[in-house]
């Protein structure tokens, strides 16, 4: 049987500073060597000063993965040297003596199956190594500490996924349930980042380092069981082993570095005192949680009878649920469900796309209420609502501008229905005899009015008119 | 002008006028070199303080607020962090380390208008206890200069014993401060820990360091930790002590108080004069109305093994970040892969850095931790548990701060076990955080011999009362410069 077990690495990006020092947590948006401090340069003399909001942010993620919390957590330090680590030592938790991490046991539903989380530990990033030059010869590696310090948590699983599928769709939970509990967004780049460990029946477990995304870790785990899996055919034995992930070629490549050798001489860090995390924090933070994906759903279904691949589609997903809350009304959510799960979401399918929008929640309840009272069809909604997003123009002007209101002046349209009837004389007397043929005809009155035609109207003089 | 003044005197003679902060510190500067050439207190002295004293007499005379210090010139050891200013730990490996912030405890004494008359000399990395093993050639004795001042604070102890400053901050990993104090006889003190801020003190072994005041009186200690104790937003460690005035009730004497006579620090290996002074000194705090009584705290004995253990454990780590490749000395990457440039540039460490460095690598290393890290760190519990036990019952405790006289430099550098073994009675108050402090008490052939007085964490108030009792007791002769 196929055995896959993860350690995520999720940046919390969603914090204002470093988890020691009052740098910027996004160091993303500045030059390099431009984000730092003495603390997060490891400077002699520095000290960490523990961001106790980060410590909350961790703790939301334990609960939210249903992980125990201990009473008291502490802080330890890996002792390596990397020219990415500043202090050549990462302060990070573990669990040697005593649970002292964030997260204890818990676990996540992946398709019916249960996957055990083995536990939560909030540590720092290292800096980002920058390789010039093209030749192994001239390589040079410079560093750029603007991420170093920044606050990462690690949730490691038990191998209890059996295929890429599994992983991915847990990948997907895991998305969507940081996003949101508001404590990262996992569309930044190098905000996930991934270890997998892989081996099949009869096989030895090789680990795969360094895999920069979501999208990657999926592939590496699926090329790592293909590998081994024909390894396995031709009777070579799998050698437990360290791989990294070469992003570029989408392999994985046995490594030199002997990592499993190091001894990384853990022991208690000092500078940063055992902290308490007593009931009344955890119930304040249980009270301070968004509500979860599930809850959300369910609401959505009993609540405003919307179809449950579209509550399960519109819940899961922060940017749009937070929109649909934000802009309905019990009588138009079903049809602002609607617009966003069929329309909005083909519309804005980036990120670039969902920041430059220019619409408001004000936008979606007005498109809403106007299809609702038959001010403007469903399909010249599809134009207005594209209009919105490039313009920002408010709707009674979108209409206005580009003539996208329902003909829905009688005598208007009871010329262009007279027209209709004297061109189609044999479907009209099928339709007195079989009342299925009239919407043909008002199919016709549409097209001529290219989509315009209020449809309630046009069918009561249809039927006058046709008698 | 005289500068063998203590910091209060010095502060009441500004404020009245009798000397100006310029004149002190110009006489000061004076002092400096006429001995420094022959002692090496300083590994750098601040050529601007003089300039700085008179801007101060400055805001003297013109009436604004002056701070507490009235530009008293302090010299701070070199393992604390002052803005663009050289900080070497006396090692080559930051021979060039100009720091780009300030130490919580410097900011504290520039708010309080103190100047830093210079950075002191120091073993390596703080590590040792005689100042011989710093990299720039050692300090010398003021009372004999043949002899070592102590360590690792050696440069702080000797410059306020050779009045080069009124008073000087060191640091106090397993008795740097009280040993170089007795040393030196002049007044060390080892706080609470989490009493004083460590933000900008280089790290050595930092679950069990502090920076400690070296005065020439236990008043002076009093009124340093008035302005550089309490909690820092910089240093998680610290503890809030209520904005605690030392110097309040300092007088209350200690009538009725409890004092254990630590027994395990007083056995056959202390020398005799040493052990006669202690024994004198009990006698006196009796005459004070103390009731002194022995007890043995059993784990003594084993607390400069696991001394050893944590802080080379501690020491492997905090120095691991001296790879020269973000600051340090000059030495091109040109040629080196990066282990081997690590491996080639951390050659510059000094021979006890580099012996810890070694330990600090196997003690706790995956395999080994059980046998050495592990128990270590159940001494220091064990013997935390004692001294609580002991504080139930006594308020204070007293033993000698250092076994044996000040010896000859060179005498015991070849020979670290027997150099180790003089830490016995100075590592428990750091192993356990309690505060102790070491007063000057008498001269045996020309060397001093101090007593140490311990009390209970976040009791240091007391402690200094007790001290200053005792001090009251003690007439010595004058340091022969
Ligand atoms: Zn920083």
């Amino acid at each position: 049987m196929t055995k896959i077990g993860l350690e995520i690495h999720c940046q919390l990006t969603h914090l204002e500073s470093k988890l020691f020092c009052s740098c910027k947590a996004n160091y993303r948006e500045f030059e390099i060597n431009e984000n730092i401090c003495p603390v997060c340069m490891g400077l002699p003399g520095s000290l960490p000063r523990l961001n106790q909001e980060a410590v909350k942010k961790a703790t939301v993620i334990a609960m939210a993965l249903n992980c125990s919390i201990p009473e008291k957590i502490a802080f330890f330090r890996k002792n390596y040297f990397y020219p990415d680590l500043p202090k050549n030592f990462q302060i990070t938790q573990l669990n040697i003596y005593g649970d002292t991490s964030i997260g204890g046991e818990g676990f996540v539903i992946v398709e019916g199956k249960k996957i055990r989380i083995t536990r939560i530990q909030l540590e720092e990033d290292p800096g980002r190594l920058i390789y010039e030059g093209s030749s192994s010869k001239n390589q040079i590696t410079l560093v750029d500490y603007n991420r170093a310090g920044t606050p990462l948590v690690e949730i490691v699983t038990e191998p209890d996924f059996e295929s890429p599928k599994q992983v991915r769709e847990f990948l997907n939970i895991l998305s969507d349930l940081l996003e949101n509990l508001g404590v990262s967004d996992p569309g930044l780049d190098g905000a996930m980042r991934a270890d997998a460990n892989v081996s099949i029946e009869g096989g030895n477990k090789v680990e795969v380092k360094n895999i920069g995304s979501f999208h990657d870790l999926e592939k590496a785990v699926h090329f790592e069981i293909t590998r081994q899996n024909s390894l396995h055919s031709r009777d070579i034995s799998i050698i437990q082993e360290t791989r990294h992930w070469d992003d570029k070629r989408k392999i994985t490549v046995s490594s030199r570095s002997k990592e499993e050798d190091l001894d990384y001489r853990y022991f208690l860090e000092g500078d940063i005192p055992w902290i308490s995390i007593d009931n009344n924090i955890l119930e304040k933070l249980k009270s301070e949680m968004p509500e979860s994906i599930n809850s959300k759903k369910e609401r959505y279904i009993s609540k405003y009878n919307i179809p449950e691949q579209v509550a399960d589609v519109l819940s899961s997903d922060k940017f749009y649920s937070d929109l649909f809350e934000e802009s309905h009304t019990d009588s138009n959510a079903k049809e602002i469900a609607n617009i966003i799960t069929t329309d909005l979401m083909g519309l804005i399918d980036t990120r670039e796309k969902r920041d430059a929008t220019k619409m408001s929640a004000v936008h979606l309840r007005d498109l809403a209420d106007a299809i609702i009272s038959g001010k403007i069809s469903r399909n010249s909604s599809k134009n207005a609502l594209y209009e919105i997003v490039k313009t920002g123009n408010s709707l009674p002007q979108i209409i206005s501008d580009l003539d996208l209101g329902n003909v829905s002046d009688e005598s208007e349209l009871t010329v262009i229905i007279q027209e209709i009837i004297t061109s189609e004389p044999q479907v009209v007397e099928q339709a007195k005899s079989n009342p299925q043929t009239i919407n043909y005809l008002v199919g016709k009155v549409m097209q001529k009015t290219k989509g315009k035609a209020d449809p309630k109207l046009t069918l009561d003089l249809l039927k006058k008119l046709i008698g | 002008m005289n500068l063998k003044i203590s910091a209060l005197e010095f502060v009441q003679q500004v404020q009245d006028g009798n000397i100006s902060a310029e004149d002190f510190v110009a006489k000061t500067m004076e002092q400096i070199h006429s001995v420094d050439e022959k002692l090496h207190a300083f590994l750098s002295v601040n050529e601007n303080a003089i300039n700085q004293a008179r801007l101060i007499d400055k805001k003297i005379k013109s009436g604004d607020k002056v701070g507490a210090c009235f530009g008293m010139p302090i010299s701070i050891k070199d393992n604390m962090c002052i803005k663009n200013e050289k900080t070497t730990c006396a090692s080559k490996m930051l021979e060039n380390f100009i720091s780009p912030y300030d130490a919580t405890v410097i900011t504290k004494l520039k708010q309080q208008d103190a100047i830093f008359i210079g950075k002191t000399n120091m073993d390596e990395f703080a590590m040792g206890l005689s100042t011989e093993f710093s990299a720039f050639g050692p300090s010398r004795n003021p009372w004999n200069p043949e002899y070592v001042p102590g360590g690792s604070s050696g440069g702080s102890a000797v410059s306020v014993s050779a009045f080069e400053c009124v008073a000087s901050l060191g640091s106090d990993t397993g008795g740097s401060v009280r040993n170089p104090a007795s040393f030196c006889s002049v007044v060390g003190y080892k706080p609470t820990y989490g009493l004083i801020s460590r933000y900008g003190l280089i790290s050595y072994a930092n679950s069990i360091e502090q920076i400690g005041p070296i005065t020439r009186t236990v008043k002076d200690v009093a009124f340093m930790l008035n302005i550089i104790a309490g909690i820092d937003p910089n240093d998680n460690t610290t503890i809030d002590n209520k904005n605690e005035d030392y110097l309040s009730g300092i007088d209350s004497g200690i009538e009725g108080k409890k004092i254990g006579i630590i027994t395990d620090m007083m056995t056959d290996g202390v020398d005799p004069s040493v052990l006669s002074a202690t024994k004198d000194a009990i006698s006196k705090l009796e005459g004070l109305g103390a009731i002194c009584e022995e007890i043995s705290i059993e784990m003594v004995k084993y607390s400069v093994a696991a001394y050893y253990t944590i802080t080379a454990t501690e020491a492997g780590s905090n120095l691991a970040r001296y790879d020269n490749l973000r600051y340090g000395y000059d030495f091109s990457v040109e040629g080196y892969e990066f282990n081997s440039y690590i491996s080639k540039a951390r050659e510059k460490f000094g021979p006890e850095v580099t012996r810890r460095m070694i330990i600090g690598g196997f003690v706790p290393s995956a395999g080994h931790a059980g046998k050495y890290f592990l128990k270590a760190l159940k001494v220091k519990s064990k013997l935390t548990k004692e001294l609580d036990e002991a504080f139930k019952k006594f308020d204070l405790l007293v033993a000698p701060t250092v076994p044996i006289l000040p010896f000859k430099i060179g005498e015991k550098i070849n020979d670290p076990v027997s150099l180790f073994l003089v830490d016995i009675n100075t590592v428990t108050a750091n192993l356990t955080g309690k505060p102790a402090i070491s007063i000057p008490y008498s001269i045996s052939n020309g060397l001093p011999i101090g007593i140490q007085l311990f009390a209970d964490s976040n009791q240091d108030k007391l402690l200094l009362q007790a001290a200053y009792a005792l001090e009251q007791t003690v007439k010595l002769p004058e340091v022969p410069l």
